[in-house]
């Protein structure tokens, strides 16, 4: 039975939502998740501190506490969908041992899997990610459903002591492909030249 | 002199712990494991690193990822059945030309009474081949250094990825009766 918060009924965008995010993202380093989100990202501008996460279903968070434990200064935001956490639901418990106040994760959750017709997932079917998180042990959880949430969120992510997971119930639409350099080795080399000043 | 199993595996594990302090290893992923403990309990005391404990071994692929993207080595401590776990994770090392450093000790072959082991024990190599990762197999106490440094060097040099297997021939087989 379909969730009463579904993508059918939301009126968040996702698109806006992460141009939003990134808009003023200073020295942010930031990771995407496969399909959409990555999509999402590099139509908000391609970046030297992007690393797009195009494959490994489920990798997304692990590789942002990865990132977020080396660069224990700098904001990592990483930027998923929920069928991609779900694949690894698991790296919650992962990071609340570590966690690393630097890291936030931000869920755009159109309860579909968009890459492949937008069949439902299991968040569709009333699973509460910010729940699952907060039983984890993030100390910041929450979901944002409308205009004022999202607002609400935004600085949430940007700078709260973390780890921090916000989900965003988005329309589930099916947009036009904004494709980032797809040679994960030159973009992993670029990120880490532009952090590290060495590839 | 004959040395007891544990105080081997002390050995060992002060060993590899030196190889992988002169490797600049800082990061240990791992999941809970008996071949590993001694090394485990010795990175957790060792101030220079952090441990991370993982709920399935994939995640320690792409948090090794993560740690390289942002300038630190890392290592990951599994079994040969969490070999299984990884392989679609391995898309991410070998798509990025990640360096991926893995220690792997074995079940599922020397001696092995569990026959449950078995088809991943056999497996291991293997699959860890088909996804482009060199493996190289310790099946002897005194060639474990040895085969560790190049190991990490092959690893962190070359940037590929690397998984060293440790036989239950020096781990000594689990025993069921």
């Amino acid at each position: 039975m379909p969730h009463a918060t579904n993508g059918r009924t939301a009126t968040l965008h996702r698109r806006e939502l992460v141009a939003r995010m990134l808009a003023e993202r200073g020295d942010m380093l930031v990771i995407s998740g496969l399909g959409n989100p990555s999509w999402d990202l590099a139509a908000a501008g391609d970046n030297d501190l992007n690393f797009y996460d195009l494959g490994a279903m489920g990798s997304a968070a692990a590789l942002g506490l990865g990132l977020a434990l080396a660069q224990p200064s700098r904001r990592v935001l990483v930027i998923t969908g929920d069928g991609e956490l779900l694949m690894g639901i698991g790296t919650l418990a992962t990071i609340t041992g570590p966690r690393p106040k630097n890291l936030a994760i931000a869920v755009l959750d159109n309860e579909a899997y968009g890459e492949t017709g937008l069949q439902p997932t299991h968040t569709a079917h009333g699973v509460d990610l910010a729940a699952i998180a907060l039983a984890s042990g993030f100390p910041i959880a929450q979901t944002a459903r409308d205009e004022a949430e999202f607002t609400a969120a935004l600085p949430l992510l940007r700078n709260a002591p973390g780890p921090v997971l916000v989900v965003l119930k988005i329309v589930a639409e099916k947009l036009k492909i904004v494709s980032p350099p797809r040679d994960a080795a030159y973009v992993k080399s670029r990120f880490r030249k532009a952090l590290l000043g060495m590839p | 002199m004959i040395e007891t199993r544990a105080a081997a595996a002390e050995k060992r594990a002060e060993t590899i712990h030196e190889i992988l302090r002169g490797n600049e290893v800082t990061i240990v992923a791992h999941v809970p494991d008996g071949g590993h403990a001694a090394l485990i309990a010795r990175c957790e005391h060792d101030p220079a690193m952090q441990t991370v404990v993982l709920t399935t071994e994939e995640e320690g692929v792409a948090l090794a990822a993560g740690a390289w993207l942002g300038g630190l080595r890392a290592v990951l401590l599994i079994q040969s059945s969490g070999v299984g776990n990884i392989i679609n994770a391995l898309s991410l090392t070998d798509s990025g030309k990640f360096p991926l450093l893995m220690i792997v000790t074995m079940r599922g072959e020397w001696g092995e009474q569990m026959a449950w082991q078995v088809p991943m024990g056999r497996a291991t190599r293997s699959v860890l081949e088909a996804m482009g990762v060199m493996v190289y197999e310790a099946e002897r106490d005194e060639d474990v250094a040895e085969i560790m440094e190049a190991g990490a060097s092959l690893a962190f040099g070359s940037g590929l990825a690397v998984a060293v297997l440790i036989s239950q021939r020096i781990l000594g087989t689990k025993k069921f009766d």
